[in-house]
């Protein structure tokens, strides 16, 4: 039995993932106030703070008493590092709300973020070493 | 879940708490199709018990599923499994299972960003599930391996004839692996590890 085939692609602008999202009709673009799905996020407005799944979240004080009770988990959680995919799962919040949430409480420094290492075009041949280094202990 | 007593909220076990020196993390997908391993695979060299992070899908993923019937308002969530290896006092590295299905491609913008690399696990069974995942890979330009999990009752092919079907280059390594092991998954990770370091040398060359 063989199995069955596929074609190689090379590196190239990436396909559009889906379809185009159907155009809101008319109707719904005159509800004056549409409801969001989440709206706890606070009133920081459309702008989020450059965040990934693993950059590691510290507090940086303990939960003011104007804090939210979603800030004020978040805050607790985070007294040791962890990161962000970390806190969406503990907070039982999607990653997206829970990215809202630290632009606000990035931007009243009330948390610090330590950046991710991303993969550069040559990867860090040091940070590869010491991850293998840290496997081979497993 | 409830907020009014954020007390109440489980954080991690006092020896699932990072140390307060870890200043960065690194991370690795595995990507495959439904039941093809690779929760087990993370939870089998995770130090944590696997965690799950959930997106919502919005309108990309509408009309794509019909299975969901007719609600086209709800939102559907995605769960994402992940595990987590303490690679220093410094450095994390954290492992996300992803499906690898072309209506959960939405939960890729991110993920594969930075990423280190890619597992692509596979099932001789149903083969063809991953072939648009690694066109996908190959157009983002994320490096990855290819890791079969052999269950017992699945083709075994030769590697070749795998590497001929999947039409990779002779760089890529392709390997067996039994995911419910801790040493076979390590092996995997090292794998794919050892090859972005050749990648990286290679790079360093010309």
């Amino acid at each position: 039995m063989t199995p069955p085939r596929r074609q190689r692609r090379s590196p190239g602008p990436d396909r559009p993932a889906a379809p185009a999202p159907p155009r809101a009709t008319a109707k719904e673009d005159e509800l004056p106030n549409p409801e969001r799905l989440f709206v706890i996020g606070g009133e920081g407005g459309g702008e989020r703070a450059d965040i990934d799944l693993v950059t590691l979240i510290v507090a940086r004080a303990d939960p003011p008493v104007s804090a939210t009770p979603e800030e004020a988990a978040l805050l607790r959680l985070c007294a040791a590092p962890l990161s962000v995919a970390e806190l969406s799962a503990y907070l039982s919040l999607p990653f997206s709300v829970v990215t809202v949430l630290l632009t606000d409480l990035l931007a009243k420094e009330l948390v610090q973020a330590r950046a991710p290492i991303v993969r550069q075009k040559v990867a860090d041949r040091n940070l590869l070493e010491a991850v293998m280094h840290g496997l081979q202990k497993l | 879940m409830d907020f009014k007593n954020s007390d109440t909220i489980p954080g991690p076990r006092t020896e699932d708490r990072l140390p307060h020196t870890a200043e960065a993390a690194v991370k690795i997908v595995i990507v495959g199709g439904f039941g093809v391993g690779k929760t087990t695979m993370v939870g089998s060299v995770s130090e944590i018990r696997p965690l799950t992070t959930e997106e919502t899908m919005t309108q990309a993923g509408i009309g794509v599923d019909d299975n969901y019937g007719s609600a086209s308002k709800t939102a559907t969530t995605v769960a994402m499994d992940f595990g987590r290896i303490t690679i220093t006092d410094e450095l994390v590295l954290y492992l996300f299972g992803t499906p690898g299905q072309e209506r959960f491609w939405f939960l890729w913008n991110g993920l594969f960003e930075g990423a280190l690399g890619a597992v692509v696990l596979v099932d001789t069974r149903r083969l063809e599930v991953s072939f648009d995942v690694m066109g996908r890979l190959e157009e983002r330009g994320v490096p990855f391996v290819v890791a079969v999990n052999t269950f017992p009752d699945a083709p075994r092919y030769p590697v070749a004839e795998l590497r001929t079907a999947l039409d990779l280059p002779e760089e890529i390594p392709i390997l067996d692996c039994d995911v419910r092991r801790r040493a076979s998954s390590r092996d995997v990770l090292m794998t794919l590890m050892r090859f972005l370091h050749a990648l990286a040398m290679k790079g360093a060359l010309t």
